[in-house]
């Protein structure tokens, strides 16, 4: 740990985001178009190193969040944000739309209220459906089906790139993202002054967007503390590509008051994954997986739908979500010291993040400091890696491909690498390329990719030869 | 529709090499060979320590030359090669979407011949608890860092598996300044023989049957691992995994396709002529069942492109054919179904079985319900196992091995 402190050139912004995860990322987007200068600390290598690299990458509608609730306002405003720019940023919609299925008699008489629910929120596209019906849409499912609600507007996006692209986009506005970046200590007189890994740090305004960390960061910033973080793992299996066919829609379970339960959901990039858990634990670092409860997933994934059951494992995974000590998203303003916490965004937030920046930016402005909008809007195009739309490895002159399994070009490896936001670690160059994620998990392209990235990554691939260990 | 092949072989190892140059061989116009990687040999390129070609060319070669000698032999067969090409699906009427640095292309052939080979299983698909941390790796991952970029993924790996393929995988360690931990077995026997079993003791490195990696540790990198050994946990420091064997055929462009794959072999099911379901492709080499030797696959491989020399030169026969079925512990048989050939020699003259676990009883094979061979014995796992193909078992309609396990 490096400590620089007093030598160091003063660097002073109007507002310091804290925690790269997505929410983090689409607040730094949306303060950096409203014109402030950002600054957004991340602890970890890369972006979305905590909660947000696993989750299941749907784009909820918020058909099933509470009533009236500010999950469900930040939901919507958030979704309708993504439908509306994610052209201009290059970013993709896979409409896959979601059966909410009844596997029984207890779980159909709750359909009804469910799709009530759903209106209520404002969600028109909604339909009950016998089991018949629904295995109709979706004949892979298992005819122990009992009932379904279908949710056209339940949608799948690339859950990396778009935080990667709220992020490059405020870094062309001007924001500096500094990574391997701990808050240690922040005091408020009249504006920031935070410690940090990196030396200290100088901001108008705060945002705490730290995520599994949400409580700490609080704490540290000398809040008193308004709610606890409790971590809950969700642990998920992906499924070769071959089971995209059997299931092109999302299969969502009926939800439990504790959890949305044990999803059978295709990916952006064409496979399917089963999960996740809900597991309470204390650690907000380790996410294990466990033997069993994979094989647990896999049962239920064939359970669901017959076919999945001879279908190869591709990747396991598992995250914590930031749960906190209640249900409903942990959101706190303190104008007197220009503070904001968007805390406890357990599992909605990749849907509402661009949401919660909006709110934050609203509660920004009460804090009574003008920013003034800038002049242009740099364009932005992510590199795509849904398979819905062509890839990189169609387009003749290529190159050559590195990774055979998911079909990625040398030149998009060293396109990531050569980015505004280059990834950090080796898991960061996975979610930008997609290297090495397939079926064979780096069997062929691991050693190659460790050549590519040399001195690139905070924790490299390979020892040196020679090294003593 | 006109053609771009008489035979497109997909995959350029042992088994799609030798195919191409037996066909040429028989007069097969035009053949091309289509494989991924920058040159040809498929896995024995990493593998620095087996010797390959003894059988088949008369001499030994060592990792990349057996390549180099595949490439040689292909081109003076005037086999086209076409490397950097990978395919990315198979259709069921034989057009071959491939992509290389000239873009998206479809190449249609009279035949295809699927020879893709086997990878080992990583971490992921072996459901193996823990961390995710880097240094995870297969011993086809750590052989490609050091024969192709001078790299070591780990010093102090913990080494799972004891197939012969895990002898190699100590042995690369070692050569390249590597210590390795330990090496573990689940199992209360190795799957390779001696001298497997007393090599990891003899090189210094301890050789613990009967336990189980259970945990994996680490943030970035690997930290320790917990192993089960004699029912009590233990936990060794170590930076990094090296997951040896259960070899799986590299089967998927079949699994994609609407022609699937056989449950039992995990790759596409053949008849005695290596033909599969699908007459219009033909299959050989491991990606039919891991996991074999090189020169083991290059006769195959030979075997197959003899069969299909004779096939492509008629129309594309029939589909129908009759399952070889099986009982338990058997965990596959190649060919995996028969049907009715006119074709004056076949492919496969010896079923190839693999058990899935030691048993001990007879096994038998039963032709329309009336056992025509039987054979008492320990069957391991991982180990071929051959029983002659009958001359009536193309004719019948129930083929099926038996077994009676005696506990």
């Amino acid at each position: 740990m490096v400590f620089v402190t007093e030598n160091q050139p003063k660097r002073s912004y109007d507002v310091a985001v804290i925690g790269a995860g997505v929410v983090g990322c689409a607040v730094a987007r949306r303060f950096a178009l409203a014109g402030a200068k950002v600054v957004l600390i991340e602890k970890g290598a890369d972006i979305l190193s905590g909660a947000s690299k696993a989750n299941s990458a749907i784009l909820h509608t918020g058909f099933d969040a509470p009533a009236d609730s500010l999950e469900l306002e930040l939901v919507r405003a958030g979704r309708q944000e993504y439908l509306e720019v994610r052209e201009s940023l290059g970013l993709n919609l896979v409409k896959t739309g979601a059966l909410v299925c009844a596997w029984n008699n207890i779980e159909d008489s709750k359909l009804a209220s469910i799709e009530v629910q759903g209106r209520e929120n404002g969600v028109s596209e909604l339909r009950l459906l016998t089991g018949a019906q629904a295995r109709s849409i979706l004949p892979s499912l298992s005819d122990r089906l009992v009932a379904a609600v279908e949710v056209s507007g339940e949608h799948v996006i690339d859950p990396w790139s778009a935080p990667l692209a709220y992020l490059t986009q405020a870094v062309k506005l001007g924001a500096t993202f500094l990574r391997s970046t701990e808050l240690l200590e922040g005091s408020f007189d009249g504006f920031w002054k935070l410690q940090t890994t990196s030396g200290p740090i100088e901001a108008q305004s705060v945002v705490n967007t730290a995520g599994l960390y949400g409580d700490v960061v609080d704490q540290r910033l000398g809040f008193a503390q308004e709610f606890q973080i409790k971590p809950r793992k969700g642990q998920f299996v992906v499924l070769d590509k071959a089971a995209f066919k059997h299931v092109p829609t999302i299969i969502l379970p009926v939800p439990t008051e504790i959890t949305k339960g044990i999803v059978v959901c295709p990916t952006a990039f064409g496979n399917v994954l089963v999960g996740p858990t809900a597991e309470e634990q204390d650690d907000r670092v380790r996410a294990t997986v466990e033997e069993d409860t994979l094989k647990s997933l896999l049962k239920r994934g064939a359970e669901i739908v017959p076919a999945l059951a001879n279908i190869p494992v591709t990747a396991v995974y598992a995250g914590l979500r930031p749960a906190s000590d209640s249900k409903a998203y942990r959101v706190f303003s303190r104008p007197e010291r220009r503070a904001i916490t968007l805390g406890g965004i357990r599992s909605t937030g990749l849907s509402s993040a661009l949401g919660l920046a909006q709110h934050a930016l609203k509660l920004h402005a009460e804090f009574g400091s003008g920013l003034s909008e800038p002049q242009s809007i740099p364009s932005l195009c992510m590199p795509n890696l849904t398979e819905t739309c062509e890839r990189d490895w169609q387009r003749p002159d290529h190159g050559e491909i590195v990774c055979h399994c998911e079909l990625v070009t040398k030149r998009e490896i060293e396109a990531a690498l050569e980015s505004e936001v280059p990834p950090g670690d080796f898991g960061g160059l996975r979610r930008r390329t997609r290297a090495g994620m397939g079926r064979c998990q780096g069997f062929y392209c691991n050693a190659k990719l460790a050549e590519m990235t040399k001195g690139k990554l905070a924790t490299p691939l390979a020892v040196e030869e020679g090294d003593q260990a | 529709m006109s053609e771009n092949a008489d035979v497109i072989v997909v995959g350029g190892g042992p088994s799609g090499v030798a195919a191409a140059i037996e066909l040429r061989r028989r007069g097969v116009r035009k053949v091309v060979i289509l494989d991924r990687e920058p040159y040809l040999g498929g896995a024995t390129r990493h593998c620095s320590h087996s010797p390959f070609g003894m059988l088949e060319f008369g001499r030994m070669y060592f990792g990349a030359s057996y390549g180099r000698k595949l490439e040689q032999e292909a081109r003076k067969a005037d086999v086209e090669v076409r490397t950097g090409h990978s395919v990315v699906k198979l259709a069921y009427d034989g057009e071959v979407t491939v992509t290389s640095h000239r873009g998206l292309e479809t190449l249609r052939a009279r035949r295809i011949m699927y020879a893709t080979g086997a990878r080992e299983k990583p971490r992921s698909a072996r459901l193996l608890s823990g961390d995710r941390p880097i240094g995870v790796v297969t011993t086809g991952t750590l052989q490609t860092y050091v024969a192709f970029h001078g790299l070591l993924p780990f010093r102090r790996p913990l080494i799972v598996g004891s197939e012969l393929v895990s002898l190699s995988a100590a042995l690369t360690c070692l050569t390249h300044g590597a210590r390795p931990v330990a090496m573990i077995e689940p199992r209360s026997h190795t799957l390779a023989r001696a001298p497997l079993t007393w090599f990891p003791t003899l090189v210094g490195i301890p050789f613990y049957q009967s336990t189980e990696l259970v945990d994996i540790k680490g943030r970035a990198r690997v930290e320790a691992v917990t192993i089960r050994r004699n029912g009590s946990l233990e936990t060794l420091e170590c930076d990094g995994v090296l997951l040896t064997g259960q070899f799986t055929p590299e089967s998927s462009l079949f699994l994609q396709s609407t022609m699937g794959i056989d449950a039992g072999s995990c790759g596409p099911a053949v008849d005695q002529d290596g033909r599969s379901a699908n007459p219009m492709y033909f299959a050989g080499g491991n990606v039919l069942r891991a996991v074999e030797t090189g020169g083991w696959a290059f006769r195959e491989g030979r075997s197959v492109g003899a069969a299909l020399a004779l096939d492509v030169k008629r129309d594309v026969g029939p589909s129908e054919h009759v399952p070889v079925t099986f009982d338990d512990p058997v965990k596959l048989v190649v060919p995996n179904i028969l049907r009715r050939s006119s074709l004056e020699t076949a492919a496969f003259t010896q079923f190839q079985l693999r058990f899935v676990r030691r048993a001990i009883g007879v096994l038998t094979l039963e032709i329309e319900g009336r056992v025509i061979w039987s054979k008492r014995g320990q069957w391991m796992p991982e180990r071929r196992i051959q029983v002659p193909i009958p001359p009536t078992a193309q004719r019948a309609q129930q083929v099926h091995f038996g077994f009676r396990e005696e506990l």
